[in-house]
C-alpha cells in the first residue's frame, strides 16, 4: 500500500517535471506563473459561458434568487421543455425555422467551399495575366466584411430581387474572401507544382486536378473554410433581408423567446445554449486542421 | 503544340518563371485563358457582393438616393452635412474612436501576447487553452448572456453581488446609464476580439523553425525576453500583418452589440457608432445616399489604417 502511494508520487513529480519543465532560457517559477495566468485569463473568459450553462438548467426560483446563485442547485430540463412549448405555439411550425437555417448553411457552406478553392487554385498554381493584381484587391478586401457593407449590399440586393430569399443570406457569403485567402496560402505551402506537374503530363484535366490531387491535400483548408462558413451561417439572423416569417433562420427564431424578457428568463437561457454550442463542438472537433490551416495564413509583402 | 509548352513551363522553377514573366502577354493569356473560366464563379459572385457595394458607395455618396427614385448628383452635400449638421454622427465618430482605440490595440496586442504564453504549455494544455479562449468569438450570437449579467434589476448578476456585498444601495442601470455604457460596450468587445488573428498566431508560434532558436542561443541570446524580439517577432511578421487586418476590421464594425444589447438609439446615442449611424439612415430612413457617404467613410479610415499598420510592422526587431 506504502509502496503504491510512493510510486503514484514519483509519477505526479515526472508528471509535473514534463509541465512545467523549463527549456533553455526558462526559468521554471516563469512556467509556473505562466501557467497560472493562462488559468486565470481562461476562467474569466469562460464566465459568461459557464453561466449561460448554468442558467440553461435553473428551475425558475433559481433563476429569480437573490443573492443571485453563480452555479446550479437543482438542475433541470424545464426551460428546454419550454422552448418546444413556446414554439410549438408559433403558426411557423419550428421545424421549418430549422430548416431553413440547415438549408441556408449547407448551401453557402458548400458553394463558398467549392467555388472559392477552385478560385485559389488558379490564382495560386497557374500565372495568367492579372492572377497577381485580383488577388491583392482580394488580401484588401478581407477588410470589407459583411457587416461594414451590408447598406451597399442591401440596394444591390434589392436591385436584383433577391430581398426576402434565400439567396440573399447565401450568396454574400459564398463570395466572401476569408475563405479563399486561406485557401491559396494553404496551397503555397502544401502543394508542390512538380506534383502538379505530374499529373498534367499524365494528361489529368485542371479539373481533375482539383478534385483529386488539390482538394484532398488540401482537407485541413476546407475543414477551416467549413468552420467559418457554419459559424458565420448559424449566427445569421437575416433580419434586415427576410420579411417572411416561413424564411427566417432559427437564430432569429430563438432570438425572439431571448427579446420575452423576465418572463422567459429561462428558456431564453436555454435557448442561448443552443445558439453557441454548435460553432464550438465544431471548432473542437476541426481545431487539429484550423491551425494547420492557419499557419500559412500570414501575410507576405 | 500550346500544350505542351505549358508543361515545359510549370515543370521547371526559378528561372523559368522569370523567363516566364517576359513571355509576351497575348502568348501567356492564350495559355491560360481556361483560368478565367475557372475563376468566374466566385469571382463574379464576390464582385457584385464585396467590390460592387464599396464601388458603389463611393458613386451613391455624391446623391439623394432614396432606393425608389434614381439618384440625384448633389455633389459634396452629404459630407458637408455629415460633419457640419449632424451632431449625432460626430458623436457616433467620437464613440466609435473611443472604442477602437481601446480594443483594437488591446484585441491585437492580446492575440500575439496569448498565443506567446500559450505556445509554451505542453500540447493538451495548449490545446484547451486555445478553445478556451477562442470561445468567446465563436459565441457570437450569445450576446444575450452579458444583458442577463448587467441587467438593470436585482436579477443582474453584476447588481446582486454588488446589493449583497452592500456595496451599492440600488442597483445600478448599466444599460441605460450613460457613464456605464461604453465600458461595457468596450469589455464585450475586448471578450470577444481573440479571433482568427488569434489564431493565426497560435499557429505561426507553433510552426516556428525550432533550429533558429538553437542558432539563436550559441549566438548569445540568454532569456525568453530576447529570443521574443530578435527571432519570434521578425519570424511572426506575416502573422502579425494578418492578425492586424482582423483587428481593425472588428475594432470599427462593433456597432451590433450596442445594436442588440442597448437598443437602436441608445440612451443618449452613449454607444451610437458609426456603423450604427449607417444602419439608421439605411435601414430605417431610407436615404442611401447619406448612408453611402458614412460607409465611404468607414472604408476609406479601415483601409488608411491598414497601410499605416503594415508600414510599422516592417520595422519590428530591426
Amino acid at each position: 500500500m506504502a509502496r503504491k502511494t510512493k510510486e503514484i508520487n514519483v509519477e505526479k513529480i515526472k508528471a509535473s517535471k514534463k509541465v512545467f519543465n523549463p527549456g533553455p532560457g526558462r526559468s521554471r517559477w516563469g512556467n509556473i506563473i505562466n501557467f497560472l495566468f493562462l488559468c486565470f485569463i481562461g476562467v474569466i473568459m469562460l464566465f459568461p459561458m459557464i453561466y449561460i450553462v448554468n442558467n440553461a438548467f435553473k428551475p425558475l426560483d433559481e433563476l429569480f434568487m437573490f443573492p443571485p446563485n453563480f452555479f446550479v442547485r437543482n438542475p433541470t430540463l424545464d426551460n428546454f421543455t419550454n422552448i418546444s412549448v413556446l414554439m410549438s405555439e408559433s403558426w411557423v411550425p419550428f421545424s421549418r425555422y430549422v430548416f431553413n437555417t440547415v438549408f441556408v448553411t449547407v448551401v453557402a457552406t458548400f458553394f463558398h467551399i467549392i467555388l472559392a478553392s477552385l478560385a485559389a487554385y488558379v490564382l495560386e498554381k497557374r500565372d495568367f495575366p492579372g492572377s497577381k493584381p485580383i488577388f491583392k484587391i482580394m488580401e484588401i478586401s478581407l477588410m470589407f466584411t459583411a457587416t461594414a457593407t451590408a447598406i451597399p449590399n442591401y440596394i444591390i440586393m434589392s436591385k436584383l430581387g433577391m430581398i426576402d430569399t434565400y439567396w440573399a443570406l447565401i450568396l454574400p457569403y459564398v463570395g466572401s474572401t476569408m475563405g479563399l485567402y486561406l485557401m491559396k496560402q494553404h496551397l503555397t505551402s502544401t502543394i508542390p507544382n512538380s506534383l502538379l506537374e505530374a499529373a498534367r503530363i499524365d494528361g489529368a484535366g485542371e479539373l481533375k486536378i482539383f478534385r483529386s490531387i488539390v482538394m484532398p491535400l488540401a482537407k485541413p483548408a476546407w475543414l477551416t473554410m467549413m468552420l467559418f462558413a457554419v459559424q458565420a451561417m448559424w449566427a445569421q439572423q437575416g433580419a434586415s433581408q427576410i420579411f417572411t416569417e416561413v424564411k427566417k433562420p432559427l437564430t432569429y427564431a430563438l432570438n425572439q423567446i431571448i427579446t420575452g424578457g423576465v418572463a422567459r428568463a429561462g428558456a431564453g437561457a436555454a435557448v442561448q445554449l443552443i445558439i453557441i454550442t454548435p460553432p464550438i463542438l465544431l471548432f473542437i472537433l476541426t481545431q487539429t486542421q484550423v491551425l494547420d490551416t492557419m499557419a500559412s495564413s500570414g501575410m507576405k509583402d | 503544340m500550346a500544350k505542351d509548352f505549358t508543361v515545359a513551363t510549370h515543370a521547371v522553377t526559378g528561372e523559368t518563371r522569370k523567363f516566364r514573366e517576359k513571355a509576351p502577354l497575348k502568348k501567356r493569356f492564350k495559355q491560360n485563358w481556361d483560368c478565367y473560366l475557372y475563376l468566374a464563379p466566385y469571382g463574379i459572385i464576390f464582385f457584385i457582393f464585396t467590390i460592387l457595394p464599396v464601388l458603389m458607395s463611393m458613386v451613391l455618396s455624391f446623391t439623394y438616393f432614396n432606393i425608389l427614385e434614381t439618384p440625384k448628383f448633389i455633389g459634396l452635400d452629404n459630407y458637408m452635412n455629415l460633419l457640419a449638421n449632424d451632431d449625432i454622427f460626430l458623436k457616433a465618430l467620437q464613440n466609435t474612436l473611443l472604442i477602437a482605440c481601446i480594443t483594437g490595440p488591446a484585441g491585437y496586442i492580446g492575440a500575439l501576447m496569448f498565443a506567446w504564453l500559450i505556445n509554451e504549455l505542453s500540447p493538451v494544455m495548449r490545446a484547451i487553452m486555445v478553445t478556451v479562449l477562442y470561445a468567446p468569438s465563436l459565441s457570437g450570437g450569445a450576446i444575450a448572456v452579458w444583458q442577463v449579467l448587467f441587467s438593470g434589476d436585482a436579477y443582474g448578476w453584476a447588481n446582486g453581488v454588488l446589493l449583497d456585498m452592500n456595496l451599492i444601495q440600488e442597483p445600478i442601470q448599466f444599460l441605460t446609464n450613460t457613464d456605464y455604457m461604453i465600458w461595457i460596450c468596450i469589455i464585450i468587445q475586448i471578450w470577444m476580439s481573440l479571433g482568427a488573428g488569434f489564431l493565426s498566431n497560435v499557429a505561426g508560434f507553433r510552426s516556428l523553425d525550432r533550429s533558429q532558436y538553437e542558432a539563436g542561443y550559441v549566438d548569445g541570446i540568454s532569456n525568453r525576453w530576447q529570443e521574443l524580439w530578435f527571432i519570434t517577432l521578425p519570424a511572426m511578421r506575416p502573422q502579425m500583418m494578418f492578425s492586424a487586418v482582423m483587428s481593425i476590421t472588428s475594432a470599427f464594425t462593433v456597432g451590433w452589440i450596442s445594436n442588440s444589447l442597448f437598443g437602436i438609439p441608445s440612451t443618449d446615442y452613449a454607444v451610437h457608432t458609426i456603423l450604427n449611424h449607417m444602419e439608421d439612415y439605411g435601414n430605417t430612413r431610407f436615404e442611401m445616399g447619406y448612408a453611402c457617404a458614412i460607409a465611404t467613410v468607414l472604408f476609406v479610415t479601415m483601409v488608411l489604417l491598414n497601410q499605416l499598420m503594415q508600414k510599422v510592422l516592417r520595422k519590428v526587431g530591426q
